[in-house]
């Protein structure tokens, strides 16, 4: 059982990247527009770097 | 999910509406470079790149780019560009585009929700992930110290969660009880609460049950069914606010003989304000200087333009076609007919929350059922164990924890979403939250015709009558005026000067010297003599029955050339799809016999009214629904807005005057109609689901609930009770087609 003392923390870890993922795709709005941005991948004008996002409405 | 904390913020679009003005004032002033455009017509990926590689290319646009979800584009551009310019060249790629306000479109509290209902979600479902992880060990056997040691971490992450993620229902029971009602966000908290409370007594006291993976999943699943609500609700909500954002409520106002540009508020009575042809009235008032005519179909119905000269009264919302007005205000601001509409809608909106919706009926008798339960067995155990408390809080929080509306709560949530997102797609948004289910139980539609049935745009009806050479004519004269019947005109005949046939007529209709009388019609010289197209006292000639312009030779001849409004795209199909599903369809408009006769004929309506009053419409509605059917009404103007308010569900267009759009529940964001049949069908299926999923839900809680009260509850049972149903309600709302 002294294995559960490494895999316990080693899973709380794996969570916690999960979770700080989650937050991060918050914060960058990537929630914003799920249906475009679906669709803006089969396009081929930007394929070398993402379309800039709408700046932020003040 | 319903209760009492979000219903009157869906019930009062007008709320959300009213500021709208103010802050349009605001605007006006700073010239702001960020334009956003409302874009129902896209829809795929090749629609994006058309849409934003057209704006591109117009000198000014630094950067366009489309949201699909929301169909709309921002604009970001140098100052001289205008969302009109920007309009035309979507239209030129074939993209119907309005206006929006950009101020109404930033981030609002309502976005903030969104997003901090996302974020608790999130954490719950990881927190939820973990739990079951550590929990599945526990189900399997572990013993001692090692379960205690699972629980332990277990009540370390579920109890932060539950804390932060359960804030929505703690905040909105709180609500409820403090005055004194029990809402479904009650049994809700109180089973969150005791849950872990008892999980951590049980937890420290080395016990064998913890509920900390029921109580993160009991959180999870909730807020998955409230967040699908709140974002069913904001769609909605925003729409009506681009919507009411369309008609920018500004006045030219001449100051000393200068034009000024002014918001409506700023106007007061005795000023003198311009209208250019094409423009809206914005006050109501009577002309001083100038003659026209004036379109007034979107307040009466009538399809035929009126004239206006010095000393004619007119009224916000009238059109002005053909030469500029100057008028004296009577009425601005809050005593003007613009303020006469706000009551009108608000009288529209207390009438609309009258209705409640199957989740209010179902959680009026199922909060105090769960309570009552679980009270129940709490008493009985603490008599039949003889005192033992711990194990009757279990056996109490168990029943808390099995009856909790999981499915409940995502069932109206998640059977809403899927079907207003079907009918969105299909060009209908429901603006309303009990629209979908009041849409479900109608028997019979009522249409407006201008507007609604017909699209307000004229077509002639009777060229082949006339001589060619008259028909030239009247072409060549027509070229010269942007009235709608001369446009309709022009438009109608476009081959006639390119067919090498035409060619000797043609030269023949060569008229020189136009110019337009505003308010009677265009004047030219044509083999040396005058000729005039226009109004029939002007022309000299006898009036026909329907909309008609006439043409006026120099021998003395004169000919009317007729007009009946287009139909709107797939209003055949609409009527006979609605017709075919069995309801009883009537037409009821303020025009005049003869157009209303000809149309109900082409459309196959054989119960129709015409020269219908705005009052009329409202007491046929009302005696409709006093006779015990189910009315939908669809129409457009200021006249249908009494009716619309007064229908059991009520469907606008987009181009329909704010008021009539506030009115309605659902408003038909494309040009096309063909879609209603289909949203009928599409809100029955719904309606029908939803009870499909309480009787799901119903089904679950009368084999676990039994289980729970003999205390035969483990959290497996538990959790497996609690998932299976929520995933079973969630799939039966997929099946939406």
């Amino acid at each position: 059982m002294d294995i559960l003392s490494i895999l316990i923390p080693a899973s709380l870890f794996l969570g916690a990247i999960g979770l700080v993922a989650f937050i991060w795709t918050m914060k960058s709005r990537q929630y914003d527009d799920p249906q475009g941005d679906a669709n803006r991948i089969l396009t081929k004008e930007w394929d070398d770097h993402p379309k800039p996002p709408d700046p932020p409405p003040s | 999910m319903t209760d009492a904390t979000h219903i009157p913020m869906s019930a009062c679009p007008a709320c959300a509406a009213a500021p709208s003005a103010e802050r349009l004032a605001g605007l006006a002033a700073e010239r702001d470079a960020r334009l956003v455009l409302s874009l129902p017509g896209a829809h795929c990926a090749a629609c994006m790149i058309a849409v934003e590689g057209a704006l591109q290319a117009i000198p000014g646009v630094r950067s366009a780019r489309v949201n699909l979800t929301m169909r709309r584009v921002s604009v970001d551009a140098r100052a001289d560009v205008t969302a009109a310019g920007l309009i035309a060249v979507l239209a030129g790629v074939g993209y119907e585009a309005h206006e929006l306000d950009p101020g109404l479109l930033s981030v609002t509290e309502t976005d903030r929700q969104g997003a901090e209902l996302l974020m608790r979600l999130g954490v719950a479902g990881f927190s939820m992930m973990n739990i079951m992880l550590l929990s599945v060990a526990v189900w399997s056997g572990a013993e001692d110290a090692t379960r205690d040691l699972f629980h332990w971490i277990s009540a370390a992450i579920a109890l932060p969660t539950v804390v932060f993620a359960g804030q929505p229902f703690f905040k909105s029971a709180w609500a409820s009880l403090r005055v004194w009602r029990l809402g479904m966000d009650v049994p809700i908290s109180l089973a969150l609460i005791l849950a872990s409370g008892i999980s951590l007594f049980e937890t420290w006291a080395g016990g064998e049950h913890a509920y900390f993976d029921a109580a993160v999943m009991l959180c999870f699943f909730l807020l998955a069914g409230r967040y699908l609500d709140h974002r069913t609700r904001a769609i909605a909500r925003s729409a009506a606010q681009e919507l009411a954002a369309l008609e920018v409520p500004r006045a030219t106002v001449l100051v000393d003989g200068a034009e000024v540009v002014r918001a409506i508020s700023k106007v007061s009575v005795g000023d003198l304000v311009r209208v250019r042809p094409g423009g809206r009235m914005p006050v109501d008032g009577v002309v001083t200087d100038g003659a026209s005519e004036v379109d007034r179909s979107l307040l009466t119905g009538e399809s035929l333009p009126v004239y206006a000269g010095p000393g004619s009264v007119v009224a916000a919302g009238e059109v002005n076609l053909t030469g500029p007005l100057t008028l004296r205000v009577t009425a601005a601001g809050r005593d003007s007919s613009l303020h006469r509409i706000a009551d009108l809608v608000a009288i529209a909106e207390s009438a609309k929350t009258r209705y409640t919706s199957l989740a209010e009926r179902a959680a009026s008798w199922y909060s105090p059922l769960v309570h009552l339960l679980s009270f129940g067995a709490f008493g009985y155990w603490m008599w039949a164990t003889g005192g033992d408390l711990r194990f009757a809080i279990n056996i109490s929080a168990a029943v808390l924890i099995i009856t909790c509306p999981c499915a409940l709560g995502l069932a109206v949530p998640a059977v809403v979403t899927a079907a207003s997102g079907r009918l969105f797609r299909k060009g209908l948004l429901i603006k309303h939250g009990t629209a979908l289910e009041r849409l479900a139980e109608v028997d019979t539609v009522v249409f407006d015709k201008t507007g609604t049935l017909t699209l307000g745009a004229p077509d002639p009806t009777n060229l082949g009558e006339h001589p060619a050479e008259v028909v030239m004519v009247a072409v060549a004269l027509a070229q010269a005026s942007s009235h709608p019947l001369a446009v309709a005109l022009v438009a109608a005949t476009p081959g006639v000067a390119a067919t090498p046939g035409a060619a000797a007529t043609c030269a023949a209709a060569e008229v020189t010297d136009l110019h337009e009388v505003p308010g009677y019609g265009i004047e030219g010289v044509w083999q040396g003599t005058r000729v005039r197209l226009g109004r029939a006292v002007w022309c000299g000639a006898d009036e026909v029955g329907v909309t008609a312009t006439y043409l006026a030779l120099p021998d003395g001849r004169t000919y009317a050339f007729t007009f009946a409004d287009s139909l709107r795209p797939g209003a055949e199909t609409a009527v006979a799809g609605l017709r075919a599903q069995g309801l009883t369809v009537k037409l009821i408009s303020g025009d005049a016999v003869g157009p209303v006769a000809a149309l109900a004929g082409r459309l196959g309506i054989d119960d129709w009214v015409a020269e219908a009053l705005p009052a009329d419409k409202a007491a046929a509605v009302a005696l409709l629904s006093a006779q015990g059917h189910r009315v939908l009404m669809v129409g457009d103007g200021l006249n249908d807005t009494a009716a619309l308010a007064g229908a059991h569900v009520s469907i606008s267009p987009a181009s329909a005057l704010d008021a009539a759009r506030v009115a309605s529940d659902i408003v038909l964001l494309g040009k096309d109609m063909a879609a209603l049949p289909d949203a009928l069908r599409i809100a029955r299926q719904a309606s029908r689901r939803m009870v499909e999923n309480f009787g799901i839900s119903a089904a679950y809680n009368v084999i676990a609930v039994p289980l729970a009260l003999m205390g035969f509850a483990t959290p497996l049972a538990a959790a497996l009770a609690m998932s299976l149903s929520s995933i079973t309600v969630s799939l039966n709302a997929l099946r939406l087609r």
